[in-house]
């Protein structure tokens, strides 16, 4: 394999998988730096703090990328549906990571704490929920289950949407105060929702 | 003064006795006023083995949090939402000249010039733990002097019941006042009832480690409550006023259900987002696994300041 850096001017060397492969691993780059800093100590006061922050951030940002691949195609024309399953499995890693910075970096896996949180916390419940849905997206996203669950598989993962509606109120509701951060990507997942709405698919959708 | 028969625990008992000596030793090598103060009298109930000392529930995880961690983790909303805002932003704060007005239901009223301060009530150190209402906790050695000494000094009159703790605007050289659709109202204000405030625990801190407060911690003068969540800790005080009612209080304000106006440490009571009964020690712990302990009641003060609280519902009145 040639070096990463080469990747960008010869993508066409490389096989569809070989590609999705790579978006994929540049895609954890921002997260392992983040913990190999947390590692060495130079990430603060609470290094398991600023990795769940960060990390909820990533999960929602390739949420939103991954949501954006159709409306690209559709008005912009350029087709960049090859990437939209390791930009998905990016959202479900970085949650992953970010739901056991919570649940097991700082909560310990204690199990009447957890109760109590999903249950009687409102922002955890949204962010549980929206984190159920990209597991079943996430298991569900081998070439075998697409196959196996062939027209089916499209209704299942329009439960998406439902996940990003999910994380946008987690999102707001995780601060002390009202933060502005929330609302600027809300706007955004509003735009990338709303045109799927209101246009009407000039092709055959995938 | 008269107000050192009450410190139980002393000091010696939240600190390793190991940090504590060699504490002590530099205290004494400096023979400064600070040993006369609260750690001298530690030094005589140091009797106690140390075995003892941790079968009060009180581990060695108590020591002093790292001076990086508590002058680089806190909030101050003034500076800025994040924990990292206060010590990155504050560089253009000018913590003096300062003054601070002393009135209200007073006979003395007075503005004290902030050196005048210090050099009239003095400084000694006090090994304070710090709870923060969002589950994580410091051990934090400050320096300063009770504010029942400035009060007593003022002289309340008959009838103040509370005192209302006033902070400072200056969007120019405090990022975080300046904007901000949903922020805090500023100026930041809290209150005690008076016999919270006259309680020998209640601290005007005027230094932290051993130096004067750095702006990110609330310079040049801030409140310590130990046994109340760290937002009564009203940093950077600009005026102290004696009332006879309830003054508002600025999360109180922002947020009634979630910061109750006493927002004394509580673990049965859980701020409606997370949960209270225990915290995350700051400086311990790895990226993995965060250090935590059990939060106890009043913030492992009970013995000191439970019996102002008698009469009330903790619960209703949190
Ligand atoms: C079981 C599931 C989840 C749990 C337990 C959880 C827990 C948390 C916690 C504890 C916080 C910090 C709140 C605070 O400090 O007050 C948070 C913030 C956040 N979470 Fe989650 N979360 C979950 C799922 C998700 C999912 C699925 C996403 C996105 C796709 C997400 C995105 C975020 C974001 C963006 C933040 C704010 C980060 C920041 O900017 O500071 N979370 N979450």
């Amino acid at each position: 394999m040639p070096p990463a850096g080469q990747a960008g001017r010869k993508t066409s060397r490389f096989s569809p998988l070989m590609r999705q492969v790579l978006l994929y691993a540049f895609g954890l780059v921002p997260g392992l730096l983040d913990i190999t800093q947390g590692v060495l100590g130079t990430l603060g006061a609470n290094p398991v703090a600023v990795c769940l922050h960060a990390f909820g951030r990533y999960a929602f940002r390739f949420l939103l990328l991954s949501l954006a691949i159709t409306p690209v195609r559709r008005f912009i024309g350029v087709n960049l549906i090859l990437y939209r399953r390791p930009l998905g499995l990016l959202a479900f890693t970085y949650a992953a990571a970010h739901v056991f910075f919570y649940v097991g970096a700082t909560r310990h896996f204690e199990g009447h704490i957890l109760w109590r949180d999903f249950t009687s916390r409102p922002f955890l419940t949204f962010g549980f929920l929206a984190f159920l849905i990209l597991v079943v997206l996430a298991a569900t996203s081998t070439k075998r289950t697409i196959r196996a669950l062939g027209r089916k598989w499209a209704v299942v993962h329009r439960f998406v949407y439902a996940a990003l509606v999910l994380a946008c109120v987690h999102y707001s509701l995780a601060f002390k105060t009202w933060h502005i951060e929330p609302f600027i990507y809300a706007g955004m997942a509003v735009v990338l929702l709303g045109l799927r709405v209101f246009k009407k698919p000039a092709r055959q959708s995938v | 003064m008269p107000s050192f028969h009450y410190p139980v625990p002393p000091v010696c008992e939240i600190t390793p006795r190991h940090l504590f000596m060699s504490r002590r030793a530099a205290l004494l090598g400096v023979g400064s006023a600070v040993a006369a103060g609260i750690v001298g009298n530690g030094v005589s109930r140091a009797a106690a083995p140390p075995e003892a000392v941790l079968a009060r529930g009180w581990p060695a995880q108590q020591a002093p949090t790292p001076k990086k961690d508590v002058l680089s983790y806190n909030n101050f909303y003034e500076f800025g939402t994040d924990k990292s805002d206060p010590a990155e932003l504050s560089g253009d704060f000018k913590p003096r000249p300062w003054s601070v007005v002393v009135d209200g239901l007073v006979d003395n009223p007075r503005t004290w010039d902030i050196d005048a301060l210090i050099k009239q009530f003095g400084q000694q150190e006090r090994l304070y733990r710090m709870r923060c209402v969002e589950a994580w906790s410091m051990v934090v050695p400050w320096l300063g002097f009770e504010l029942g000494a400035l009060l007593r000094a003022a002289a309340p009159k008959a009838g103040a019941r509370y005192v209302a703790f006033t902070s400072v605007v200056r969007p120019a050289e405090m990022p975080g006042q300046r904007g901000g659709l949903f922020s805090l109202k500023w100026p930041y204000v809290e209150g005690l009832r008076l016999d919270e405030a006259l309680h020998p625990l209640t601290l005007l801190a005027t230094g932290v480690y051993g130096e004067p407060l750095p702006n990110q911690s609330g310079a040049p003068i801030r409140l310590v409550v130990p046994w109340k969540y760290g937002f009564k800790s009203i940093k950077s005080i600009t005026r102290i006023t004696l009332t006879d009612q309830q003054p508002p209080t600025s999360w109180n304000q922002m947020a009634p259900n979630e910061y109750g106006f006493y927002a004394n440490v509580n673990p049965m009571v859980d701020h409606p987002r997370w949960s209270q009964a225990s915290e995350q020690i700051i400086g311990e712990g790895s990226l993995f696994s965060a250090a935590r302990k059990p939060t106890e009641l009043f913030n492992g003060y009970g013995q000191q300041v439970a019996g102002l609280y008698k009469t009330m519902d903790l619960r209703k009145e949190f």
